[in-house]
């Protein structure tokens, strides 16, 4: 692969009928590519829960996606809240989300685990009232 | 297995989608980051969750089906999603439980 390919999507706040789009965008993008489909699951999880936690949680956001020669690149931007306690956030079956959100199904505290359990890399830089950025990297390349 | 031997010895109504020839693996959960996790390519998904979140997952995991227990219903949103992205899902008048009961006796 010559060059990084990218795709940028606005992921819109409070829409539950939207959401998952992106993702369902890039895992089809990255079967076109060839991609296999544990790296494929991988990415689909990880972009999903991201894109689920914007929602929710932060009026929506940006979310970049970057394939290089090595890895899958996913920032995830939002100018939401902030994460109070990082440490709190990561544990399994912790969640904030409010009773309609639980009622969707979302809610199980899994996301931000289950983000770090399927990608090789996870950086939370986050900052009350400014937001959150979430940079994952899932790597192709053995 | 062949999902339409399963469908037929359920009794499963088809509420969207176009049936996959095989299944391979059922689970069976309400949580959509849980299920996002657990539900493995070319497996059965039993929930009585019915909204469009559901049908992005069930796409994304690339299930073989989605069989909604306890007669549960899609709505038109939902019904649309899964036409659209190629999600099969299914009705039943049986529980969670009644479902995974009878699965596992079907495929033992």
């Amino acid at each position: 692969m010559a060059e990084n390919i990218t795709f940028h999507f606005d992921v819109h706040g409070d829409n539950f009928s939207s959401a998952g789009e992106a993702s369902q965008v890039v895992k089809k993008k990255l079967r076109q590519l060839g991609f296999p489909p544990d790296v494929i699951r991988r990415v689909s999880i990880a972009m999903y829960e991201g894109e689920i936690n914007m929602v929710i949680h932060a009026d929506g956001g940006d979310a970049d996606v970057t394939v290089t020669d090595e890895d899958i690149i996913i920032v995830l931007a939002d100018k939401g809240p902030g994460i109070p306690d990082v440490d709190l956030a990561m544990q399994e079956g912790f969640s904030t989300a409010r009773e309609h959100i639980r009622s969707l199904g979302f809610g199980a505290g899994m996301g931000l685990p289950n983000m770090k359990k399927y990608t090789d890399t996870m950086k939370i830089d986050t900052e009350i009232g400014v937001g959150t950025t979430i940079t994952m990297t899932v790597k192709h390349k053995a | 297995m062949k999902l339409s031997v399963l469908a037929e010895k359920l009794g499963l109504t088809l509420l969207a989608g176009d049936p996959p020839e095989e299944f391979d693996g059922v689970y069976a959960g309400d949580f959509l980051s849980r299920a996002m996790s657990r539900v493995g390519e070319g497996e059965v998904w039993i929930t009585i969750m019915n909204n469009v979140n559901v049908i992005a997952v069930a796409s994304l995991t690339d299930a073989a089906c989605v069989i909604l227990a306890e007669d549960v219903g899609l709505d038109d949103a939902a019904r649309a999603a899964a036409d659209s992205k190629g999600v099969c899902v299914y009705s039943s008048g049986k529980t969670v439980y009644e479902l995974c009961r009878d699965i596992a006796a079907i495929v033992s």
